[in-house]
Protein backbone atom coordinates (compact mmCIF):
# COMPACT_ATOMS: atom_id res chain seq x y z
CA UNK A 1 0.00 0.00 0.00
CA UNK A 2 2.66 2.50 0.67
CA UNK A 3 4.53 1.61 -2.21
CA UNK A 4 1.24 2.66 -4.31
CA UNK A 5 0.82 6.08 -2.49
CA UNK A 6 4.37 6.78 -3.10
CA UNK A 7 4.27 6.55 -6.53
CA UNK A 8 0.74 8.27 -6.30
CA UNK A 9 2.66 11.06 -4.80
CA UNK A 10 5.65 11.15 -7.68
CA UNK A 11 2.91 11.34 -10.25
CA UNK A 12 1.56 14.22 -8.76
CA UNK A 13 4.61 16.12 -8.24
CA UNK A 14 5.30 15.17 -11.28
CA UNK A 15 2.58 16.80 -12.91
CA UNK A 16 2.65 19.83 -11.42
CA UNK A 17 6.30 20.09 -12.54
CA UNK A 18 5.08 19.54 -16.00
CA UNK A 19 2.48 22.06 -15.92
CA UNK A 20 4.32 24.53 -13.93
CA UNK A 21 7.31 23.99 -16.83
CA UNK A 22 4.85 25.01 -19.27
CA UNK A 23 3.17 27.55 -17.84
CA UNK A 24 5.34 29.64 -15.39
CA UNK A 25 8.01 30.98 -18.67
CA UNK A 26 4.70 32.36 -19.91
CA UNK A 27 4.15 33.95 -16.38
CA UNK A 28 6.86 35.79 -15.98
CA UNK A 29 6.83 37.18 -19.49
CA UNK A 30 3.35 38.26 -18.34
CA UNK A 31 4.57 40.03 -15.19
CA UNK A 32 7.57 41.52 -17.00
CA UNK A 33 5.31 43.76 -18.53
CA UNK A 34 4.07 45.60 -15.62
CA UNK A 35 7.61 46.20 -14.16
CA UNK A 36 8.96 49.63 -14.52
CA UNK A 37 12.48 48.53 -15.81
CA UNK A 38 13.68 49.68 -19.18
CA UNK A 39 14.62 46.15 -19.94
CA UNK A 40 12.07 43.36 -19.44
CA UNK A 41 12.80 41.06 -16.45
CA UNK A 42 11.13 40.47 -13.32
CA UNK A 43 14.68 40.66 -11.20
CA UNK A 44 14.62 43.34 -9.98
CA UNK A 45 10.84 44.82 -9.49
CA UNK A 46 11.49 48.53 -10.05
CA UNK A 47 7.61 49.09 -9.64
CA UNK A 48 4.20 48.69 -10.77
CA UNK A 49 3.48 50.08 -14.74
CA UNK A 50 0.95 49.90 -17.25
CA UNK A 51 3.42 52.50 -19.41
CA UNK A 52 4.22 49.92 -21.69
CA UNK A 53 0.91 49.11 -23.35
CA UNK A 54 0.80 52.55 -24.10
CA UNK A 55 4.34 53.09 -25.83
CA UNK A 56 3.21 49.99 -27.58
CA UNK A 57 0.12 51.58 -28.63
CA UNK A 58 1.92 54.16 -30.05
CA UNK A 59 4.72 52.52 -31.79
CA UNK A 60 3.36 52.77 -36.04
CA UNK A 61 5.70 50.02 -36.95
CA UNK A 62 4.10 47.79 -34.85
CA UNK A 63 0.32 48.98 -36.13
CA UNK A 64 1.81 48.71 -39.91
CA UNK A 65 3.07 45.02 -39.06
CA UNK A 66 -0.16 44.22 -37.61
CA UNK A 67 -1.87 45.17 -40.83
CA UNK A 68 0.79 43.40 -42.87
CA UNK A 69 -0.17 39.66 -41.21
CA UNK A 70 -3.98 40.84 -41.23
CA UNK A 71 -3.35 41.07 -44.82
CA UNK A 72 -1.22 37.71 -45.34
CA UNK A 73 -3.39 35.75 -43.18
CA UNK A 74 -6.69 36.69 -45.54
CA UNK A 75 -4.71 35.78 -48.38
CA UNK A 76 -3.88 32.39 -46.85
CA UNK A 77 -7.63 31.67 -45.72
CA UNK A 78 -8.52 32.40 -49.32
CA UNK A 79 -5.70 30.08 -50.73
CA UNK A 80 -5.38 27.25 -48.76
CA UNK A 81 -8.66 26.53 -47.25
CA UNK A 82 -10.01 26.25 -51.03
CA UNK A 83 -7.01 23.85 -52.22
CA UNK A 84 -7.34 21.75 -48.81
CA UNK A 85 -11.30 21.13 -49.46
CA UNK A 86 -10.36 20.36 -53.48
CA UNK A 87 -7.85 18.00 -52.02
CA UNK A 88 -10.11 16.47 -49.75
CA UNK A 89 -13.08 15.70 -51.68
CA UNK A 90 -10.63 14.04 -54.17
CA UNK A 91 -9.13 12.15 -51.98
CA UNK A 92 -12.66 10.99 -50.93
CA UNK A 93 -13.48 9.14 -53.86
CA UNK A 94 -9.94 7.89 -54.87
CA UNK A 95 -8.60 4.58 -54.06
CA UNK A 96 -5.47 1.93 -53.37
CA UNK A 97 -2.31 3.31 -54.86
CA UNK A 98 -3.55 6.59 -56.43
CA UNK A 99 -5.27 7.61 -52.87
CA UNK A 100 -1.97 6.73 -51.05
CA UNK A 101 0.94 8.54 -53.49
CA UNK A 102 -1.12 12.02 -53.36
CA UNK A 103 -2.11 11.31 -49.68
CA UNK A 104 1.69 11.09 -49.29
CA UNK A 105 2.71 14.03 -51.73
CA UNK A 106 0.14 16.06 -50.21
CA UNK A 107 1.22 16.06 -46.45
CA UNK A 108 5.15 16.27 -47.21
CA UNK A 109 4.90 20.10 -46.97
CA UNK A 110 4.27 18.87 -43.17
CA UNK A 111 7.32 16.84 -42.67
CA UNK A 112 9.36 19.65 -44.58
CA UNK A 113 11.36 22.24 -42.57
CA UNK A 114 9.63 25.83 -42.85
CA UNK A 115 12.80 27.34 -44.29
CA UNK A 116 13.38 24.99 -46.53
CA UNK A 117 9.29 25.72 -48.22
CA UNK A 118 9.84 29.65 -47.95
CA UNK A 119 13.81 28.71 -49.99
CA UNK A 120 12.21 26.69 -52.49
CA UNK A 121 9.25 28.95 -53.34
CA UNK A 122 11.56 32.44 -53.41
CA UNK A 123 13.96 30.44 -55.99
CA UNK A 124 10.91 29.03 -58.12
CA UNK A 125 8.98 32.07 -58.51
CA UNK A 126 11.77 34.02 -58.76
CA UNK A 127 13.63 31.97 -61.74
CA UNK A 128 10.25 31.15 -63.15
CA UNK A 129 7.93 34.44 -63.09
CA UNK A 130 10.12 36.88 -61.80
CA UNK A 131 8.31 37.07 -58.85
CA UNK A 132 11.08 38.41 -55.58
CA UNK A 133 9.76 38.18 -51.86
CA UNK A 134 6.97 40.15 -50.99
CA UNK A 135 3.09 39.13 -49.48
CA UNK A 136 2.65 37.50 -52.82
CA UNK A 137 5.21 35.12 -52.19
CA UNK A 138 4.95 34.54 -48.42
CA UNK A 139 0.80 34.12 -48.99
CA UNK A 140 1.87 31.17 -51.43
CA UNK A 141 4.73 30.21 -49.40
CA UNK A 142 2.77 29.55 -46.37
CA UNK A 143 -0.44 28.09 -48.18
CA UNK A 144 1.69 25.45 -49.65
CA UNK A 145 1.76 23.68 -46.46
CA UNK A 146 -1.22 24.98 -44.07
CA UNK A 147 -3.29 23.71 -47.36
CA UNK A 148 -2.25 20.56 -46.25
CA UNK A 149 -3.62 20.37 -42.54
CA UNK A 150 -6.89 22.30 -44.52
CA UNK A 151 -6.91 18.79 -46.06
CA UNK A 152 -6.40 16.99 -43.03
CA UNK A 153 -9.28 18.45 -41.28
CA UNK A 154 -11.50 18.30 -44.52
CA UNK A 155 -10.56 14.74 -44.56
CA UNK A 156 -11.30 13.90 -40.76
CA UNK A 157 -15.30 15.50 -41.35
CA UNK A 158 -15.33 13.59 -45.01
CA UNK A 159 -15.15 10.25 -43.35
CA UNK A 160 -17.87 10.22 -41.62
CA UNK A 161 -20.30 12.00 -44.37
CA UNK A 162 -22.86 9.17 -45.66
CA UNK A 163 -22.27 9.55 -49.25
CA UNK A 164 -26.24 7.55 -49.66
CA UNK A 165 -27.72 11.52 -48.90
CA UNK A 166 -25.59 12.74 -52.01
CA UNK A 167 -26.80 9.75 -53.66
CA UNK A 168 -30.45 9.99 -52.82
CA UNK A 169 -29.72 13.63 -54.19
CA UNK A 170 -28.58 12.88 -57.88
CA UNK A 171 -31.33 10.46 -58.02
CA UNK A 172 -33.91 12.68 -57.50
CA UNK A 173 -32.81 14.88 -60.09
CA UNK A 174 -30.81 17.50 -58.44
CA UNK A 175 -27.48 18.46 -60.89
CA UNK A 176 -23.82 18.07 -59.29
CA UNK A 177 -23.63 21.80 -58.36
CA UNK A 178 -27.24 21.54 -56.57
CA UNK A 179 -26.28 18.71 -54.32
CA UNK A 180 -22.48 20.40 -53.36
CA UNK A 181 -23.98 23.82 -52.91
CA UNK A 182 -27.20 22.50 -50.79
CA UNK A 183 -25.05 18.91 -48.95
CA UNK A 184 -21.92 18.89 -49.17
CA UNK A 185 -20.74 22.49 -48.41
CA UNK A 186 -23.17 22.89 -45.52
CA UNK A 187 -22.06 19.46 -44.25
CA UNK A 188 -18.80 20.65 -44.46
CA UNK A 189 -19.24 24.06 -42.76
CA UNK A 190 -18.05 23.44 -39.70
CA UNK A 191 -14.83 22.13 -41.23
CA UNK A 192 -14.15 25.04 -42.98
CA UNK A 193 -14.73 27.69 -40.12
CA UNK A 194 -11.72 25.24 -38.45
CA UNK A 195 -9.83 25.05 -41.42
CA UNK A 196 -9.97 28.92 -41.71
CA UNK A 197 -9.63 29.62 -38.62
CA UNK A 198 -6.69 27.10 -38.45
CA UNK A 199 -5.00 28.95 -41.24
CA UNK A 200 -5.15 32.20 -39.87
CA UNK A 201 -3.16 31.31 -36.81
CA UNK A 202 -0.49 29.23 -38.27
CA UNK A 203 -0.01 31.68 -41.18
CA UNK A 204 0.02 34.68 -37.99
CA UNK A 205 2.64 32.61 -35.62
CA UNK A 206 4.75 31.42 -38.79
CA UNK A 207 8.40 32.72 -38.70
CA UNK A 208 11.04 30.71 -40.46
CA UNK A 209 9.09 29.92 -43.75
CA UNK A 210 8.03 33.59 -43.96
CA UNK A 211 11.34 34.80 -43.03
CA UNK A 212 12.49 33.64 -46.67
CA UNK A 213 9.83 34.96 -48.91
CA UNK A 214 8.85 37.90 -47.05
CA UNK A 215 11.20 40.75 -48.57
CA UNK A 216 10.71 43.93 -47.68
CA UNK A 217 7.20 43.30 -45.90
CA UNK A 218 7.60 42.82 -42.29
CA UNK A 219 4.93 40.42 -40.42
CA UNK A 220 3.90 40.92 -36.68
CA UNK A 221 6.09 37.81 -35.76
CA UNK A 222 9.16 39.03 -37.36
CA UNK A 223 8.47 42.37 -36.30
CA UNK A 224 8.90 40.51 -32.17
CA UNK A 225 11.86 38.71 -33.38
CA UNK A 226 13.77 41.92 -35.12
CA UNK A 227 12.28 43.71 -31.45
CA UNK A 228 13.69 41.33 -29.02
CA UNK A 229 17.32 41.08 -31.62
CA UNK A 230 17.35 45.08 -31.54
CA UNK A 231 16.04 47.74 -29.62
CA UNK A 232 13.78 45.41 -26.81
CA UNK A 233 11.44 46.83 -24.39
CA UNK A 234 8.56 45.35 -21.98
CA UNK A 235 6.32 46.99 -25.31
CA UNK A 236 7.20 43.67 -26.63
CA UNK A 237 5.84 41.49 -23.33
CA UNK A 238 3.21 44.11 -23.94
CA UNK A 239 2.77 42.67 -27.34
CA UNK A 240 3.01 39.26 -26.13
CA UNK A 241 0.89 39.31 -23.56
CA UNK A 242 -2.22 40.60 -25.76
CA UNK A 243 -1.19 37.99 -28.23
CA UNK A 244 -1.49 35.25 -25.78
CA UNK A 245 -4.72 36.52 -24.11
CA UNK A 246 -6.11 36.63 -27.11
CA UNK A 247 -4.72 33.11 -28.63
CA UNK A 248 -6.11 31.70 -25.01
CA UNK A 249 -9.49 32.77 -25.74
CA UNK A 250 -9.67 31.38 -29.40
CA UNK A 251 -8.22 28.52 -27.91
CA UNK A 252 -11.12 27.97 -25.64
CA UNK A 253 -13.81 28.91 -27.61
CA UNK A 254 -13.09 26.55 -30.52
CA UNK A 255 -12.46 23.77 -27.76
CA UNK A 256 -15.64 24.14 -26.67
CA UNK A 257 -17.05 24.02 -30.35
CA UNK A 258 -15.24 21.45 -31.44
CA UNK A 259 -16.74 19.17 -27.88
CA UNK A 260 -20.14 20.91 -28.69
CA UNK A 261 -19.87 19.33 -32.27
CA UNK A 262 -18.74 16.04 -31.48
CA UNK A 263 -21.35 15.56 -28.43
CA UNK A 264 -23.80 16.24 -31.18
CA UNK A 265 -22.69 14.59 -33.36
CA UNK A 266 -22.59 11.13 -30.96
CA UNK A 267 -25.95 12.09 -29.60
CA UNK A 268 -27.10 10.96 -33.22
CA UNK A 269 -25.83 8.77 -33.97
CA UNK A 270 -27.80 7.45 -30.70
CA UNK A 271 -30.66 8.75 -31.50
CA UNK A 272 -29.86 7.13 -35.34
CA UNK A 273 -29.60 3.56 -33.67
CA UNK A 274 -32.43 4.15 -31.28
CA UNK A 275 -34.76 4.88 -33.83
CA UNK B 1 -11.48 8.74 -60.86
CA UNK B 2 -14.83 7.40 -62.65
CA UNK B 3 -15.96 7.36 -59.52
CA UNK B 4 -15.03 11.33 -58.61
CA UNK B 5 -16.83 11.87 -62.31
CA UNK B 6 -19.64 10.03 -61.43
CA UNK B 7 -20.07 12.21 -58.11
CA UNK B 8 -18.83 16.07 -58.35
CA UNK B 9 -19.81 15.79 -62.33
CA UNK B 10 -17.41 17.45 -65.09
CA UNK B 11 -17.77 21.31 -63.61
CA UNK B 12 -17.01 20.43 -60.41
CA UNK B 13 -14.42 17.48 -61.16
CA UNK B 14 -12.65 19.71 -63.32
CA UNK B 15 -12.29 22.74 -60.82
CA UNK B 16 -11.19 19.75 -58.06
CA UNK B 17 -8.35 18.49 -60.29
CA UNK B 18 -7.19 22.54 -61.45
CA UNK B 19 -7.04 23.34 -57.43
CA UNK B 20 -5.23 20.02 -56.78
CA UNK B 21 -3.02 20.16 -59.78
CA UNK B 22 -1.91 23.97 -59.05
CA UNK B 23 -1.55 23.50 -55.45
CA UNK B 24 0.81 20.22 -55.78
CA UNK B 25 2.65 21.08 -58.94
CA UNK B 26 3.10 25.19 -58.74
CA UNK B 27 3.05 25.08 -54.56
CA UNK B 28 4.70 21.99 -53.53
CA UNK B 29 6.49 20.03 -56.07
CA UNK B 30 7.96 22.38 -59.00
CA UNK B 31 9.69 24.48 -56.43
CA UNK B 32 11.59 21.88 -54.65
CA UNK B 33 13.09 20.40 -58.23
CA UNK B 34 13.86 23.76 -58.95
CA UNK B 35 15.95 24.34 -55.92
CA UNK B 36 17.74 21.32 -56.35
CA UNK B 37 18.30 21.64 -59.87
CA UNK B 38 19.32 25.12 -58.58
CA UNK B 39 22.03 23.96 -56.20
CA UNK B 40 23.34 22.04 -58.92
CA UNK B 41 24.99 24.97 -60.51
CA UNK B 42 27.51 27.88 -60.20
CA UNK B 43 26.36 31.49 -58.67
CA UNK B 44 26.45 33.73 -61.75
CA UNK B 45 25.83 36.69 -62.93
CA UNK B 46 22.84 37.63 -65.10
CA UNK B 47 24.68 38.15 -68.11
CA UNK B 48 26.86 34.64 -68.11
CA UNK B 49 23.24 32.87 -67.08
CA UNK B 50 23.43 30.41 -70.00
CA UNK B 51 26.51 30.64 -71.26
CA UNK B 52 29.82 27.83 -71.08
CA UNK B 53 30.20 28.41 -67.67
CA UNK B 54 26.53 27.56 -66.25
CA UNK B 55 27.30 23.80 -66.13
CA UNK B 56 26.22 21.01 -63.55
CA UNK B 57 28.19 21.21 -60.53
CA UNK B 58 28.26 19.46 -57.64
CA UNK B 59 31.05 22.53 -56.22
CA UNK B 60 28.02 23.55 -54.05
CA UNK B 61 27.98 20.33 -51.84
CA UNK B 62 31.74 20.24 -52.26
CA UNK B 63 31.30 23.74 -49.81
CA UNK B 64 30.44 21.88 -46.76
CA UNK B 65 33.35 19.49 -46.79
CA UNK B 66 35.72 21.65 -46.98
CA UNK B 67 34.04 24.72 -44.78
CA UNK B 68 35.41 22.92 -41.42
CA UNK B 69 32.99 25.56 -39.50
CA UNK B 70 30.15 24.54 -41.77
CA UNK B 71 30.44 21.10 -41.39
CA UNK B 72 31.08 21.71 -37.52
CA UNK B 73 27.86 23.72 -36.95
CA UNK B 74 25.86 21.00 -39.49
CA UNK B 75 26.87 18.73 -37.20
CA UNK B 76 26.11 20.01 -34.33
CA UNK B 77 23.24 20.94 -35.86
CA UNK B 78 22.33 16.76 -35.79
CA UNK B 79 23.29 15.87 -32.50
CA UNK B 80 21.76 18.65 -30.50
CA UNK B 81 18.74 18.44 -32.20
CA UNK B 82 18.94 14.29 -31.52
CA UNK B 83 19.17 15.63 -28.45
CA UNK B 84 16.17 17.57 -28.25
CA UNK B 85 14.52 14.87 -29.66
CA UNK B 86 15.48 12.53 -26.83
CA UNK B 87 14.79 14.87 -24.02
CA UNK B 88 11.43 15.71 -25.18
CA UNK B 89 10.45 11.99 -25.49
CA UNK B 90 11.49 10.84 -21.86
CA UNK B 91 10.08 14.40 -20.51
CA UNK B 92 6.45 13.53 -22.16
CA UNK B 93 6.11 9.92 -21.73
CA UNK B 94 5.02 9.89 -18.26
CA UNK B 95 2.78 12.59 -19.08
CA UNK B 96 1.38 10.74 -21.87
CA UNK B 97 1.02 7.71 -20.05
CA UNK B 98 -0.93 8.98 -17.19
CA UNK B 99 -3.12 11.15 -18.93
CA UNK B 100 -3.92 8.50 -21.74
CA UNK B 101 -4.19 5.38 -18.95
CA UNK B 102 -4.41 6.52 -14.72
CA UNK B 103 -5.98 10.46 -15.06
CA UNK B 104 -9.41 9.82 -13.90
CA UNK B 105 -12.18 10.79 -16.35
CA UNK B 106 -13.51 13.64 -15.39
CA UNK B 107 -10.52 15.41 -14.38
CA UNK B 108 -9.47 14.78 -17.91
CA UNK B 109 -10.66 17.51 -20.56
CA UNK B 110 -9.14 20.20 -18.26
CA UNK B 111 -6.26 18.92 -18.17
CA UNK B 112 -6.36 18.28 -22.14
CA UNK B 113 -7.09 21.71 -22.37
CA UNK B 114 -4.00 22.96 -20.54
CA UNK B 115 -1.93 20.84 -22.57
CA UNK B 116 -4.06 21.76 -25.74
CA UNK B 117 -3.79 25.94 -25.08
CA UNK B 118 0.60 26.50 -24.82
CA UNK B 119 0.34 24.83 -27.82
CA UNK B 120 -1.51 27.16 -29.93
CA UNK B 121 0.78 30.22 -28.44
CA UNK B 122 3.22 31.07 -31.25
CA UNK B 123 6.27 29.87 -31.17
CA UNK B 124 8.08 32.82 -31.12
CA UNK B 125 6.48 34.06 -28.19
CA UNK B 126 7.37 30.68 -26.26
CA UNK B 127 10.85 31.54 -27.35
CA UNK B 128 10.80 35.00 -26.03
CA UNK B 129 9.48 33.79 -22.86
CA UNK B 130 13.04 31.94 -22.12
CA UNK B 131 14.89 34.90 -23.34
CA UNK B 132 13.73 36.63 -20.48
CA UNK B 133 14.01 33.81 -18.04
CA UNK B 134 17.46 33.01 -19.54
CA UNK B 135 18.93 36.87 -19.39
CA UNK B 136 21.87 37.91 -17.82
CA UNK B 137 19.49 39.86 -15.37
CA UNK B 138 16.94 37.37 -15.45
CA UNK B 139 14.70 35.37 -12.77
CA UNK B 140 16.90 32.06 -13.26
CA UNK B 141 20.38 33.97 -12.32
CA UNK B 142 18.24 35.55 -9.74
CA UNK B 143 17.53 32.53 -8.45
CA UNK B 144 20.36 30.36 -8.42
CA UNK B 145 22.19 33.65 -6.79
CA UNK B 146 20.06 33.57 -4.12
CA UNK B 147 19.88 29.85 -3.37
CA UNK B 148 23.63 30.49 -3.64
CA UNK B 149 24.14 27.91 -5.97
CA UNK B 150 26.26 30.30 -8.22
CA UNK B 151 29.13 33.24 -7.27
CA UNK B 152 28.35 35.71 -9.73
CA UNK B 153 25.58 35.43 -13.00
CA UNK B 154 26.36 33.61 -15.74
CA UNK B 155 25.51 33.79 -19.54
CA UNK B 156 22.89 31.47 -20.32
CA UNK B 157 22.30 33.01 -23.66
CA UNK B 158 24.43 33.13 -26.67
CA UNK B 159 25.50 29.16 -26.46
CA UNK B 160 24.31 26.09 -27.17
CA UNK B 161 22.91 25.07 -23.64
CA UNK B 162 20.17 27.74 -23.88
CA UNK B 163 19.25 27.17 -27.63
CA UNK B 164 18.60 23.25 -26.00
CA UNK B 165 16.64 24.76 -23.08
CA UNK B 166 14.52 26.46 -25.65
CA UNK B 167 13.96 23.84 -28.08
CA UNK B 168 12.47 21.56 -25.42
CA UNK B 169 10.23 23.58 -24.15
CA UNK B 170 9.04 24.82 -27.88
CA UNK B 171 8.26 21.68 -28.97
CA UNK B 172 8.02 19.66 -26.69
CA UNK B 173 4.05 19.79 -27.22
CA UNK B 174 4.75 17.78 -30.44
CA UNK B 175 6.08 15.29 -28.72
CA UNK B 176 2.86 14.79 -26.08
CA UNK B 177 -0.26 14.63 -28.01
CA UNK B 178 1.08 12.25 -30.94
CA UNK B 179 2.49 9.57 -27.41
CA UNK B 180 -0.86 10.74 -26.05
CA UNK B 181 -2.68 9.51 -28.80
CA UNK B 182 -0.92 6.04 -28.79
CA UNK B 183 -1.07 4.89 -25.55
CA UNK B 184 -4.64 5.85 -25.15
CA UNK B 185 -6.20 3.56 -27.70
CA UNK B 186 -3.98 0.57 -24.80
CA UNK B 187 -6.56 -1.66 -23.45
CA UNK B 188 -5.96 -0.91 -19.84
CA UNK B 189 -6.91 -4.26 -19.25
CA UNK B 190 -3.65 -5.69 -20.89
CA UNK B 191 -1.72 -3.80 -18.01
CA UNK B 192 -4.07 -5.51 -15.59
CA UNK B 193 -3.74 -8.76 -16.77
CA UNK B 194 -0.08 -8.40 -16.64
CA UNK B 195 0.07 -6.81 -13.28
CA UNK B 196 -2.26 -9.85 -12.17
CA UNK B 197 0.39 -12.20 -13.71
CA UNK B 198 3.37 -10.72 -11.46
CA UNK B 199 5.09 -8.18 -14.04
CA UNK B 200 6.42 -5.19 -12.49
CA UNK B 201 5.59 -1.60 -13.83
CA UNK B 202 9.17 -2.05 -15.29
CA UNK B 203 8.35 -4.73 -17.10
CA UNK B 204 4.60 -3.74 -17.89
CA UNK B 205 6.06 -0.31 -19.66
CA UNK B 206 8.96 -2.25 -21.20
CA UNK B 207 7.01 -5.11 -22.55
CA UNK B 208 3.26 -3.45 -23.01
CA UNK B 209 3.08 -0.03 -23.54
CA UNK B 210 6.25 1.45 -24.95
CA UNK B 211 5.48 -1.73 -27.75
CA UNK B 212 1.95 -0.47 -28.38
CA UNK B 213 2.94 3.04 -28.74
CA UNK B 214 5.65 2.72 -31.16
CA UNK B 215 3.65 4.62 -33.53
CA UNK B 216 3.40 7.52 -31.38
CA UNK B 217 6.99 7.66 -30.54
CA UNK B 218 8.12 7.22 -34.15
CA UNK B 219 5.29 10.75 -35.00
CA UNK B 220 6.40 12.55 -31.67
CA UNK B 221 10.53 11.82 -32.36
CA UNK B 222 9.78 12.92 -36.33
CA UNK B 223 8.13 16.21 -35.89
CA UNK B 224 10.22 17.09 -32.77
CA UNK B 225 13.69 16.31 -34.60
CA UNK B 226 12.35 17.97 -38.02
CA UNK B 227 11.55 20.88 -36.31
CA UNK B 228 14.54 20.99 -34.11
CA UNK B 229 16.41 20.35 -37.21
CA UNK B 230 14.92 23.37 -39.00
CA UNK B 231 14.52 25.51 -36.31
CA UNK B 232 15.43 29.56 -37.24
CA UNK B 233 13.72 31.18 -34.22
CA UNK B 234 14.79 30.22 -31.45
CA UNK B 235 18.92 29.77 -32.19
CA UNK B 236 18.12 33.33 -33.62
CA UNK B 237 16.89 34.52 -30.04
CA UNK B 238 18.23 32.42 -27.50
CA UNK B 239 21.62 31.89 -29.62
CA UNK B 240 24.91 34.32 -30.52
CA UNK B 241 27.35 34.13 -32.88
CA UNK B 242 29.00 30.97 -31.21
CA UNK B 243 26.32 28.84 -31.33
CA UNK B 244 25.22 29.43 -34.86
CA UNK B 245 22.57 26.47 -36.50
CA UNK B 246 22.90 25.25 -39.79
CA UNK B 247 20.00 27.32 -40.80
CA UNK B 248 21.59 30.11 -39.74
CA UNK B 249 24.26 29.25 -42.47
CA UNK B 250 21.50 28.85 -44.86
CA UNK B 251 19.91 32.29 -44.45
CA UNK B 252 23.38 33.73 -44.83
CA UNK B 253 23.98 32.59 -47.56
CA UNK B 254 20.68 33.70 -49.15
CA UNK B 255 20.85 37.32 -47.96
CA UNK B 256 24.23 38.06 -46.97
CA UNK B 257 26.35 36.34 -49.32
CA UNK B 258 24.37 36.47 -51.45
CA UNK B 259 24.79 32.85 -53.26
CA UNK B 260 21.51 31.43 -53.38
CA UNK B 261 22.79 28.29 -55.49
CA UNK B 262 25.02 27.67 -52.28
CA UNK B 263 22.18 28.13 -49.97
CA UNK B 264 19.95 26.10 -51.96
CA UNK B 265 22.67 23.36 -51.87
CA UNK B 266 22.62 23.28 -47.97
CA UNK B 267 18.94 23.65 -47.38
CA UNK B 268 18.69 20.33 -49.76
CA UNK B 269 20.96 18.82 -47.49
CA UNK B 270 19.06 19.88 -44.65
CA UNK B 271 16.40 17.95 -46.34
CA UNK B 272 17.84 15.04 -47.22
CA UNK B 273 19.07 14.98 -43.35
CA UNK B 274 15.37 14.99 -42.51
CA UNK B 275 13.99 12.51 -45.20
CA UNK B 276 17.26 10.40 -44.00
CA UNK B 277 15.49 10.59 -40.01
CA UNK B 278 11.65 10.10 -41.04
CA UNK B 279 13.01 7.16 -43.33
CA UNK B 280 14.79 5.75 -40.30
CA UNK B 281 12.06 6.00 -37.78
CA UNK B 282 9.38 4.87 -39.66
CA UNK B 283 11.99 1.88 -40.39
CA UNK B 284 12.53 1.29 -36.81
CA UNK B 285 9.59 1.79 -35.37
CA UNK B 286 7.53 0.12 -38.18
CA UNK B 287 4.84 2.84 -38.80
CA UNK B 288 3.66 4.26 -42.61
CA UNK B 289 3.58 7.58 -43.71
CA UNK B 290 -0.54 7.15 -42.90
CA UNK B 291 -0.06 6.89 -39.17
CA UNK B 292 2.65 9.97 -39.01
CA UNK B 293 0.18 12.71 -41.08
CA UNK B 294 -3.12 12.35 -38.81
Amino acid sequence: MTAARLRRLLTGAYLVLFFGYLFLPLGIMAAATFNSSRFPTVTPWMGFTLGWFQALWEDQRMWAALGTSLLVGAGVIALAVPLGLAAALLLDRLHSRARTFLYALMVSPLLTPGVIVGISTLVFWREWFGVSGGLFLTVVAQSSFIAAYAMLLFSARLERFDPALEEAALDLGATHGQVFRRITLPYLMPAILSAALLAFLQSFENYNTTLFVRGLDTTLTVFIATKVRTGLTPAVNALSLVLIALTILGAVVYEILRRREARRQAGSAVALETA
Amino acid sequence: MTEVLRRYGPVLTGVILLAVAVWLALLVVLPQLMMIGFSFRPSLPPSKLGGPEDVFTVKNYLTLWTNQIHLAIFLKTIWASALVTATTLAVCYPVAFYLAQVAPKRRLPLLILMLVVPFWINELLRTFSWYIILAFNGPLNALLLGLGIIDEPQRFLGGDGGVIVGMVYVYILFMVFPLYNAIESLDRNQIEAARDLGAGWLRIHRRIVLPHAKPGIAVGCIMTFMLAAGSYAVPALLGGPNSRWFTEIIYNWFFEGGNWNQGAAYAFILLVLCIGFILGAMRLFRVGLADIAK
